[in-house]
This record gives C-alpha cells, sequence and structure tokens, in this order.
C-alpha cells in the first residue's frame, strides 16, 4: 500500500510504485478533472500540483510523491470563485474544454511564482497544448487574474 | 411514479455538475434512451421539454467538440420559445433517426453544418412549444390567447395583470394539441440571436466536472488497450500473452479484429499490458508503402492524367496566350491528433448494447457497436458524451466497435482507451495531395487558369453516394468553389486510391487546396506585378460578398503598413457557405516563420452567438496555423513514423498569435463558423514568407519548406 494525500485527503492505495499519479488519481480515486493527453509529459493536460508547484501527472510515478501534499483541479474552489477560475469564465476561454484543467493548474502555479508575469514569462509557463487554440484567451485570462489579484 | 425517472444519460449530465470523484452509482438495470420525457414534463416535440420546476431541456442532436453547440442550438430554440437562457438544460440525443439531419440524413456533427441544418427546425420548436404554453395560460384565465405575451420563460396577460411561468403551464400544455404553422419571429424580434454570447458550459470547463468519454466510469468496468498492427491493413498472425498476463493489474488478453486487447483493472496496466503483448504481425500487402512512394505515385498519375475527371470546365484555357505561370504543389498527410484519445465504453450483457463514446455520429456508432458486439442496432444504446476535440475524426466509429467486441469477449463493462501513440498511428488522415497548377497572364490579368488535383477520396468510403460523376467534391473544395471570375478555367481530379486511411479533416480539403488557389493567386498577383488586394479585387467584381470580405480584414488589418522586420500575407477562402479572410502579420525567426498578430473576417450569415463565432474564427486560425508550420504523418514500411506529441509537433503558446476577428453583420441564413478560417492562415502567412524572403514556399508545412 502506498500513502498518498490528495487535496488535502490522505488515500491508501494498492498500487504498483511505478503507476503514475495520473492513473491514481483518475482510475484509483475517481478524479476525473485531471486529464489523460500524452503520456509522455508532453500536453499537460495531467497537470497537478506538487506541494504547489505545477507537475505532469502522467510520468510521475506514485510512489515518488507519498509525503508531498498533491492538488487536482477539484480543490480549486467548490463555486469556480478561484480567481484564475474566475477569469478562466470572464474571457471564455474554454472551448471544447478537455485541456483546460491542466491549463487552468499551470496559470494558478505561475501566478503563485509569478503574480505580474509578462507576456514573455506567459508564453514561457504555459507550455500545455490546446489543440482548439484558445491560447489567446488563455494569456488574457491570466492577465486578468494577475490584475485582479 | 412522483419523483422524475433518471436515466443513466441523465445521470451523468447531472453527476456532472456535482463534482468529480462520484463513480455511475446506478443501478445497471437497462433503462430507457435520455431523451425520454419524464413524468410531469412538457414535451412539446422531440427537441425541448420543459420541467415543472421551469428548466427548459433541449435536446441536442449535434456533438459538443468545442465549437459550441451545446450553447448555440438551445439559443436559437430559446430565442423563439422567450424562453430564459438560466433556465435552459441540454441533454444528447440518443441514436434515433427521428433525429436526423437534412444535409445528410444522419446524425452527423460536421461541415459547419449545425447551426444552419437546426436553424429552421429548433426555430420551429420553440416557437410551437411556446404556442402551446400561451393556449394553456389562455385556458387557465379563460383569455383570448391573442392577448397574452410572453418574456422570460413566463406568460403574461396584461388586461387582468396576470401572470405564469412556463413550469406550472407544463402540466396543462401537455394535454392540448400541437398546433401547426406557427408564425415564426422576424429577426428585428429576436431577443437572443445575434446577442447572447455566454457559453452554457464554461462553468464545468473551468472546475473539471465536464464528463467526457475517457471520464465515464461503471460499476465493475474494466480497462482496456488494444495492440493494432502497425502496418495497415496487416493481421495479427500469433501472439504470446506471457509477459502482457504477468503485468500486475492484467486480467485477460483476447484477439479482437484490430488487434489483441489486454484487459485489465485500470488503464495504467493495460497500457503496459499492451506493451509487453509479443505479437507477430502478418503485414499485407502494404509493408513497401512509403510516403515517397506515393508522392511519386502522385507525380506520375498528374504527369500521365490518369482517369482524370473534369470536375469543373468553362471557357478555353489551352487556347489562352500570354506569360504562363505553372507550379506544383505538394501537401502532407495529417493527424487530428484530438485532446482527449480515442475512447469508448461498453457494457454488454443480456442481450443488450449500451456504450458510452465521445462521438460526431451516434447512428453510425450505433451501428459499430451492433457490428462489435453482434446484436441488432436496435438492442444497442449510444450515449453521447461530451467530446475532447473532434475535427472530424469522431466522424468515425471505429473505437466504438472495438469497446464492444471486447466487452461482448469478456462479458463486462469495459472502457478501451488509446494511447497518444494509438491515436497518432490508427487515424483516419487528412489526405497527401499533389496540385498541378497553371495560369495564364495576359495584360496584367488572369485570362485563363487550370488545377490539377491527385488526391485521395474519403467520401468515396464514408458517404459514397455523395460522389458525383465520380468525384469526391471535398476533394475539390476551395478549387471549383474558389471565388474568383477567371473566364478560361479548367478544374481535374485525378483519385489516388492508395493503402493509408484517410478521413474529414476540418475544412476536408479545403485546408490544403484553399493553400495552393490563394498561394497561386498571389504568385499570379507577383508575376503580373500587382498589389495581391487589387490584384484579387480586379478578380472579385462579380462577387461583392466575398470582396466587401477582402476590403473589411485589409482595412482592419492596415494593410500595406510598413513595419519593420515584418511583412504581410493575405488570403480569402470559402467553406461550404460561408466566407474567412485571413491577413498574417508575418517575420522570419530561425528560418521559420513567426505570425505576431493575424486579423481575420468571416461572413458566416446570421450570427447566432457572437462570441463562440470569434472563438471558432480563433480557433480554426491556430488549427490551421498549426499544421502548416510543423504538421506531417509520413509513412514508412507501411507504417506511420510519427508517435507523440514530440514528433507530431503542434501549436503552442509561445508561437500562438494574437487573432483579431470581424464579423460582417448579415441577416442571410446562418452558414457556419466551425472550419472557415483553418484554409486561409496558412496561405497567409506563406504568402507573407515571399515577401520576406522571396522564397515561394509550395509544400507544408514550413518546417521542412523552408528547412
Amino acid at each position: 500500500m502506498i500513502s498518498i494525500t490528495v487535496n488535502g485527503t490522505r488515500h491508501e492505495v494498492d498500487v504498483p510504485p511505478d503507476m503514475p499519479l495520473l492513473w491514481v488519481i483518475r482510475d484509483e480515486l475517481g478524479l476525473t478533472g485531471t486529464k489523460f493527453g500524452c503520456g509522455a509529459a508532453q500536453c499537460g493536460a495531467c497537470t497537478v500540483h506538487l506541494d504547489g508547484a505545477a507537475a505532469r501527472s502522467c510520468v510521475l510515478a506514485v510512489s515518488q510523491v507519498s509525503g508531498k501534499q498533491i492538488n487536482t483541479i477539484e480543490s480549486l474552489s467548490t463555486d469556480n470563485s478561484h480567481p484564475v477560475q474566475k477569469a478562466w469564465i470572464a474571457e471564455r476561454v474554454p472551448q471544447c474544454g478537455y485541456c483546460q484543467s491542466g491549463q487552468i493548474m499551470a496559470a494558478v502555479a505561475l501566478l503563485r511564482k509569478t503574480p505580474k508575469p509578462t507576456d514573455d514569462e506567459i508564453a514561457q509557463a504555459m507550455s500545455n497544448i490546446c489543440r482548439c487554440g484558445t491560447y489567446d484567451r488563455i494569456r488574457s485570462a491570466i492577465r486578468r487574474a494577475a490584475a485582479e489579484a | 411514479m412522483d419523483a422524475p425517472a433518471l436515466s443513466r444519460g441523465t445521470f451523468i449530465h447531472l453527476t456532472g455538475t456535482l463534482g468529480a470523484g462520484l463513480c455511475l452509482a446506478c443501478s445497471v438495470a437497462r433503462c430507457a434512451p435520455s431523451a425520454k420525457p419524464v413524468a410531469q414534463e412538457f414535451a412539446a416535440n422531440i427537441w425541448v421539454r420543459i420541467a415543472p420546476d421551469d428548466t427548459v431541456i433541449v435536446v441536442l442532436n449535434k456533438s459538443e467538440m468545442g465549437q459550441g453547440v451545446a450553447t448555440g442550438l438551445p439559443t436559437i430554440l430559446a430565442d423563439e420559445l422567450d424562453a430564459s437562457m438560466d433556465h435552459v438544460r441540454t441533454e444528447f440525443a440518443p441514436a434515433d433517426p427521428r433525429y436526423v439531419d437534412t444535409q445528410f440524413g444522419d446524425m452527423i456533427t460536421g461541415g459547419s453544418t449545425s447551426i444552419q441544418d437546426s436553424w429552421l427546425p429548433l426555430r420551429q420548436a420553440g416557437a410551437t412549444a411556446r404556442a402551446m404554453l400561451i393556449a394553456a395560460a389562455a385556458k387557465r384565465w379563460g383569455v383570448d390567447p391573442s392577448t397574452c405575451t410572453t418574456r422570460d420563460g413566463t406568460v403574461h396577460h396584461q388586461p387582468s395583470n396576470r401572470s405564469a411561468s412556463y413550469g406550472s403551464l407544463a402540466a396543462v400544455a401537455a394535454t392540448l394539441p400541437v398546433p401547426a404553422d406557427v408564425p415564426l419571429k422576424t429577426p428585428d424580434n429576436f431577443t437572443l440571436i445575434g446577442k447572447h454570447s455566454q457559453r452554457l458550459d464554461l462553468a464545468s470547463k473551468v472546475n473539471g466536472s465536464t464528463r467526457y468519454g475517457i471520464d465515464v466510469q461503471l460499476p465493475g468496468m474494466l480497462y482496456a488497450a488494444i495492440a493494432r498492427s502497425p502496418v495497415f491493413g496487416g493481421h495479427v498472425k500469433s501472439f504470446d500473452a506471457t509477459k502482457a498476463k504477468a503485468v500486475s493489474g492484467v486480467s485477460d488478453v483476447v484477439q479482437v479484429s484490430n488487434g489483441v486487447a489486454v484487459v485489465a483493472k485500470n488503464t495504467w496496466a493495460a497500457f503496459q499490458g499492451q506493451k509487453a503483448l509479443q505479437i507477430v504481425w502478418d503485414e499485407g500487402p502494404n509493408a513497401n508503402v512509403s510516403t515517397a512512394s506515393l508522392f511519386a505515385d502522385a507525380e506520375r498519375m498528374a504527369k500521365e492524367h490518369k482517369d482524370e475527371r473534369v470536375a469543373l470546365s468553362r471557357g478555353n484555357p489551352g487556347a489562352a496566350s500570354g506569360t504562363v505561370v505553372e507550379a506544383v504543389y505538394r501537401g502532407p498527410f495529417l493527424a487530428h491528433a484530438t485532446m482527449e484519445p480515442m475512447n469508448a465504453t461498453a457494457d454488454v450483457r443480456d442481450g443488450r448494447c449500451e456504450i458510452w463514446a465521445p462521438n460526431q455520429v451516434p447512428l453510425r456508432a450505433r451501428a459499430a457497436a451492433a457490428k462489435g458486439s453482434g446484436l441488432p442496432p436496435e438492442r444497442c444504446t449510444i450515449h453521447t458524451t461530451y467530446l475532447g476535440g473532434g475535427f472530424g475524426r469522431r466522424l468515425e466509429a471505429d473505437y466504438v466497435e472495438e469497446a464492444a467486441e471486447v466487452s461482448t469477449a469478456i462479458k463486462s463493462p469495459v472502457k478501451v482507451m488509446w494511447t497518444r501513440e494509438d491515436d497518432i498511428q490508427h487515424d483516419f488522415y487528412r489526405p497527401m495531395s499533389v496540385n498541378v497548377v497553371r495560369g495564364v497572364l495576359s495584360g496584367g490579368e488572369v485570362t485563363a487558369l487550370t488545377h490539377q488535383v491527385v488526391s485521395a477520396s474519403w467520401l468515396r468510403r464514408w458517404l459514397p453516394k455523395a460522389l458525383k460523376n465520380g468525384i469526391d467534391g471535398t476533394d475539390m473544395a476551395e478549387v471549383t468553389d474558389a471565388p474568383y471570375a477567371i473566364p478560361n478555367f479548367r478544374a481535374t481530379y485525378i483519385e489516388h486510391d492508395h493503402a493509408i486511411p484517410i478521413g474529414s479533416w476540418r475544412a476536408p480539403n479545403a485546408n490544403w487546396n484553399g493553400f495552393v488557389t490563394e498561394s497561386f493567386v498571389d504568385e499570379l498577383a507577383h508575376a503580373a506585378g500587382k498589389d495581391p488586394l487589387a490584384f484579387r479585387l480586379a478578380l472579385l467584381k462579380h462577387n461583392p460578398r466575398a470582396a466587401n470580405l477582402l476590403t473589411l480584414v485589409t482595412q482592419k488589418a492596415g494593410w500595406g503598413r510598413k513595419q519593420a522586420g515584418l511583412a504581410q500575407g493575405l488570403a480569402i477562402t470559402f467553406w461550404n457557405g460561408s466566407y474567412g479572410a485571413i491577413v498574417a502579420d508575418v517575420s522570419l525567426q530561425d528560418k521559420m516563420p513567426k505570425v505576431h498578430r493575424v486579423v481575420a473576417a468571416v461572413d458566416c450569415g446570421t450570427v447566432v452567438n457572437p462570441d463562440i463565432v470569434v472563438q471558432q474564427a480563433q480557433s480554426a486560425t491556430n488549427f490551421g496555423l498549426s499544421a502548416a508550420l510543423t504538421g506531417k504523418i509520413t509513412i514508412r514500411n507501411g507504417r506511420v513514423e510519427q508517435n507523440n506529441f514530440y514528433d507530431y509537433t503542434v501549436l503552442h503558446q509561445t508561437d500562438a498569435p494574437s487573432i483579431e476577428v470581424h464579423i460582417v453583420p448579415s441577416t442571410a441564413k446562418p452558414t457556419g463558423i466551425g472550419e472557415v478560417c483553418t484554409p486561409p492562415i496558412a496561405p497567409a502567412v506563406g504568402n507573407a514568407v515571399f515577401v520576406l524572403t522571396g522564397k515561394r514556399v509550395r509544400e507544408l508545412p514550413f518546417s521542412d519548406a523552408l528547412a
């Protein structure tokens, strides 16, 4: 059994130690807001927070994260009141929406580290892929969240 | 019964709003399709039901894949109904022939047809329901219906100062006859159409609660991954499952039509088992096919005019004399790479097959379920989930058939999940093409143009009845329907039948032909020594709609403005009733085009939701730009060489331009917006690259052409 703390709750999971955190979160804990996109840390759809920093859970063995605070999109708020969620709604970012959990988690981590990011800092930090091409609005939403913080 | 009955499909929608972590706790007892009305609801027709609590439930026969139909379609209906959008809830229609569209006679979400196809039926549905609610109120109050008015989900009778909410009238309305030929609003009376700019699905898409196909969880569900033949057309010769079965969590290995399925208690174990399988493949007849051999074949067919068919001809291009400009363009295969990889969940038991799948084709998904399960279609139920992208890939139902087949074999509910590698290597690709174009200039004007297309036909497989005179019209899109008036013109088609599976890819295949047409018009403009805008406008005197759009986009972009290190490129293309035009401001960085700013203008007729039109113009532009910059699928030894996003690279934030969108005001019938900005971005960028470098790009992606 491996012990992990997700969204403040401790779970004992009976999985192989090399199973990526993504699949523990999705298949074992049933938290499906975190998405699978590539399994190779390329697209960022699986982005979660490890002790507050963005991490790609599809390549992170669950045994490596025992003892860390893991947070998923479900922990941001219960009512879409997190400033980044509010900015995402105000700028009407999502289209298909599939990548947006990861985008939002990456943005929250960016703003925690860099409260007033430049456009270049946004572009560098937000390496998540969106096939609907919502990039322009993601930038606008991050600028808005930064300005309103 | 007292409480409204929840079907399993409905339950997915409801749990979607309750946050994550919930498994579908409903019983596995079979339930009716989700569009069946529940007790006490007023089902005015197949499109709308009104609940006693005032909820307006709009049934969608189109899939929500980001393009906004789950907002746009209910907006159309709610406007005629005079409902409040705050009361609207949507559900996806079951696979049921009553929900077929008019364009395909099928349930198809594609071709930018959703709004245009639903425009009249949904308005009529809303207007009819409204008339019945008014009749119910008039009956209750004993007044003349013509003295009642409606607003925001309420019927008012001003003379007696009475009002009643739609929900309170539902039970009575349900007993009244359905009126025929209810008049529709005139556009000046629209309250939502053209005004409502929110999306109904935003809230659930910023907190992870939207349920896509991949998120379906059923009690006792297992997970499967399938190893498919790496060579197209190959088959399993033999396999050894020993190592796969040794993977912790793997419960079963079964051979299926498409390959070998590894069944496990979670996705990861299934993926590990898939990798551990040892399979000997019969590679079949295609093991020597390569991109190089396919292009050589296509170019030979072009030269030999092999089985060439005339798609459109006017005048006599052969007789025109003047300066001849000739060019050959080559377009690559492309994958869709939807963010949500292919998947489907099937539960085949007790003579029934139930499917949950992100799909653009519910009736075809039902047929696939029937094939995979061996059951008649009437015993198969399709629950269409939200789609994590479609772009045409989910016009196929291969993954549904797989899931039904695996569930049948293992007698358990199962989710068949594709890896990204499976997705990249087993797609239905945008076909490669070779286009030969020849123009004749005389007195600075184009007097003749011929355009020969060599490409494969996806409609021959997907919708054979749509072929006309043996010609796949989508292979000639943006050739025969390019907007220019050229007096002597001939468009011809050579069908290139080959082993690589091809399908519909956002704006098929204007997404490639538009690049050829708009790059070549630019070539002709430069050869004639004319400004590309003036040159185009001279060819559009007969087409004020296209000319006005070009004028608009160039005015907004400041066409002709000099900026250090930057050049502008222009393009306009047509797609299924709509025009899209783009000006791109481009520089060169490390030999690659860097797009700084895009100004797009669209004319898609009446606009239902202005912000979703802007979203789609931005989305389609970036989709086309992504492919133009680095997109290509190559074939070697009969198999796809690319694997994942590290070698099938797509647009990232660092290369995504700001995109400003202008919409032409229109009261014409709505056309479509999901695709029209995909074709013009690549030629706009290529035309700017020519200004910057003097090099004419005639093959994509730019990363190859400019290497």
